[in-house]
């Protein structure tokens, strides 16, 4: 392709001459302060995918630390305060600096390209929403060189733990505070995007799943990071100005901490999965060659899971003691949210379902989601049995649970997404050889990494804890290999977008055949500047 | 063009107003929380009552008197130089009527120190039933160097005490008090 304007009015220049933008007040600016001015959707969803990855390499190399102390029992490589700032920052750094700044950075790329919008709604808030980010992670990760050391009381900072440590303390409180800012202003951006953008005929029924499952995700964003800055600015005031929020001493209460953080915590687990079900909803109708089976159901089903997340934060608690009816009613509503994540699950089984299968990488990555995800789910669903999870409480069972959900869960979809979107990004297809390679690699280490710790979780193996005993050796051993296959095959993944960023076979507008959607009707790259007059949907399918 | 300024506007205000709300929301967890813990007994939480308020609590059964122990547990935060025990490990009580008991206390240290200690029931459904109309943990208490003292507990149980609990425990825990005025 040339020249493929006939929708948006741009004249786009051939691949290879992009950078020929003299006349071109519409393009880019030139060197560093392109990326620091920066207002373009597609730029900014760049920064955020770039900043993702980085992080994404910054907390594995922490995981790395940990699943080699624990190679074999006893005290080997690091002191074990060091271990325990390693568990507490790894979820840090990949709940706040890698999955949620991927979900918002395909957000940003997508949403407006999905619903024919020109841009975000607010591009500078947008820029602000980014460059926040790397000084949050910035004073975040100082802390480890700190006197004090970082965090090491676990990502859930419980009080009176947590008011224990150093004066690091202070500052990882402020990083969390720029996190929730950032989120929160994202957040805002995308609602008001999605309500205020989208092309003329583009109503909520028609939007793409991703599309919905980031409307939601941003209003459980905006309803509960509030109250975790709210929850770590107590904090925050019992240790320096003399308040008694956690301090018995003083008539609060550490287990009112929990109350407060899990309220947050739990529609948090579900901000970072409702956007990577919305991803696995746009690629397996594309490479199964069917219209999403359930659309409406989907929907419902989302906006259900998103409700329910309020309503179940004592689960996380059960071993802190409460009412026998406090118990029940937090076990069944825990168990109730695998009714719409069932019925989302099912109807991704249905699209497949006598469809036209090809097995690209993104599809690849899409099964291994909807298989892997719902091993995940299934282990959540025995958490979620009040005296059952009186056993499994804080041992490796609840780390390998999560673990599913969020790695090849979270963490595929985000894969799924880039191999799904890159040709659109780039114009370039990447090595479909190596993607393939990219993906066995990673199942196969991944479940030899997270598979075993529900043996040694079960049978009492604890969490953030750097020894163990004897009998946990074999499959600790099994468990770190695992993990280091699992972490050198992602530099494959970063060799593969380098090489596709840098060239490749020309993809085409529409790129996969089977794929919907307006972001496949404007070009490949996706020129700066999209639908800057409104798309007539009547002539393309929105999803 | 001004139309979507002002529905962007107006969606910016609405979202960010949620979001002063619900930084509101987590304060007001805070309060709430009391609330649910008074009526629940969650985290053995314990009720006060005066003294003249006895006689609202429902007299005891005709049935055939009913015995519960009460067991007395004392603990020291960490960082505070004490010696904490109860003067008795446990005794054997009538719901409905009542009882004196002491904690012993001693500053272990050579300078004056405010403490502090916070009571605690269990199991947690039985402490809206556990009342005390004297304690030492209404008040803080303040040690001159090397001092010590007795420190009376006044309780009752309420009859209404669910009848499969025979067996309380009443925990209390000393801290040096964050406020060292006195």
């Amino acid at each position: 392709m040339t020249t493929d304007s006939s929708h948006d009015g741009v004249v786009h220049h051939a691949p290879g001459e992009h950078h020929d933008h003299d006349h071109d007040h519409h393009g880019p600016a030139y060197g560093l302060m392109r990326w620091i001015t920066t207002t373009n959707h597609k730029d900014i969803g760049s920064l955020y995918l770039w900043f993702s990855l980085i992080m994404f390499f910054i907390g594995g190399a922490m995981a790395l630390v940990i699943r080699a102390e624990l190679f074999q029992p006893g005290i080997q490589i690091v002191d074990p305060m060091f271990f325990n700032s390693m568990t507490t920052m790894h979820a840090l750094v990949m709940i706040f600096g890698v999955v949620m700044p991927a979900f918002v950075g395909l957000a940003n790329w997508m949403i407006p390209m999905m619903i024919g919008a020109p841009d975000m709604a607010l591009p500078r808030l947008n820029n602000w929403s980014f460059w926040i980010m790397p000084f949050a992670f910035a004073i975040l990760l100082s802390t480890l060189f700190m006197d004090s050391g970082g965090p090491a009381g676990g990502w859930t900072l419980y009080p009176p733990l947590s008011l224990q440590m150093g004066d690091s303390f202070a500052f990882v409180i402020f990083a969390i505070h720029f996190m929730g800012i950032s989120s929160v202003m994202g957040s805002i951006n995308i609602v008001a995007t999605i309500f205020n953008m989208r092309a003329p005929g583009v109503t909520f029924m028609k939007m793409p799943m991703f599309v919905w499952t980031w409307l939601i995700t941003a209003y459980l964003l905006i309803a509960t990071i509030p109250v975790l800055a709210g929850a770590v600015t107590m904090l925050l005031t019992d240790r320096y100005f003399g308040t008694s929020f956690f301090s018995a001493a003083g008539g609060g209460d550490p287990v009112m901490f929990q109350h407060i953080f899990w309220f947050f915590g739990h529609p948090e687990v579900y901000i970072l999965i409702l956007p990577a079900f919305g991803i696995i909803s746009s690629i397996i109708p594309t490479f199964a060659r069917k219209p999403l089976f359930g659309y409406d159901s989907m929907v419902y089903a989302t906006a259900s899971i998103a409700f329910l997340s309020f309503i179940v934060w004592a689960h996380h608690m059960f071993t802190t003691g409460m009412p026998l009816a406090g118990s029940l009613f937090f076990m069944m509503s825990t168990m109730l949210i695998s009714v719409p994540t069932g019925v989302k699950v099912f109807n991704w089984v249905a699209t497949m379902w006598r469809g036209a299968m090809t097995f690209e990488t993104p599809m690849l990555f899409a099964i291994g989601f909807v298989i892997m995800f719902t091993i995940g789910g299934l282990s959540g669903l025995m958490l979620a049995i009040t005296p059952a999870d009186i056993q499994y409480h804080d041992t490796y069972f609840v780390v390998a649970h999560f673990h599913y959900v969020l790695v090849p869960g979270a963490i595929y979809s985000i894969m799924a997404a880039t191999y799904y979107w890159i040709p659109k990004w780039t114009g370039n297809m990447y090595d479909e050889t190596l993607g393939k390679w990219h993906f066995w690699i990673s199942t196969v280490f991944v479940n030899v990494l997270f598979f075993p710790m529900h043996f040694v979780g079960l049978a009492g193996m604890n969490r953030r804890i750097p020894d163990y005993s004897l009998q946990f050796a074999d499959w600790n051993m099994v468990a770190s290999i695992g993990a280091f296959g699992f972490g050198f095959s992602q530099l494959l993944f970063v060799w593969i977008v380098i090489k596709c960023v840098r060239g490749g076979k020309q993809a085409t507008d529409e790129v996969w055949e089977g794929a919907r959607g307006l972001e496949w009707t404007v070009p490949s790259p996706a020129p700066y500047h999209t639908f800057e007059t409104a798309p007539d949907i009547t002539k393309y399918a929105v999803r | 063009m001004s139309d979507e300024v002002r529905s962007h506007r107006r969606v910016v205000g609405k979202t960010l107003l949620a979001t002063v709300v619900m930084f509101g929301f987590g304060y007001a967890m805070v309060p709430l929380y009391d609330v649910i813990c008074d009526i629940t007994g969650l985290n053995g939480k314990t009720g006060r009552v005066s003294a003249a308020a006895i006689e609202t609590l429902s007299e005891p059964t005709d049935a055939a008197p009913r015995e519960v122990t009460v067991e007395f547990v004392a603990s020291v935060n960490s960082g505070g130089a004490w010696a904490f025990r109860p003067s008795v490990a446990s005794m054997t009580v009538t719901p409905g009527e009542l009882y004196q008991t002491s904690y012993f206390a001693e500053n272990l240290s050579s300078t004056m120190v405010v403490g502090q200690a916070t009571p605690s029931v269990t199991p947690f459904t039985a402490a809206r039933y556990f009342n005390k109309t004297e304690c030492f943990c209404f008040t803080r208490q303040v040690f001159e160097p090397n001092a010590s003292q007795d420190m009376p507990v006044t309780f009752i149980i309420d009859p209404d005490l669910p009848v499969n609990i025979d067996r309380v425990t009443l925990s209390y825990t000393f801290f040096k008090s964050p406020d060292q005025q006195t």
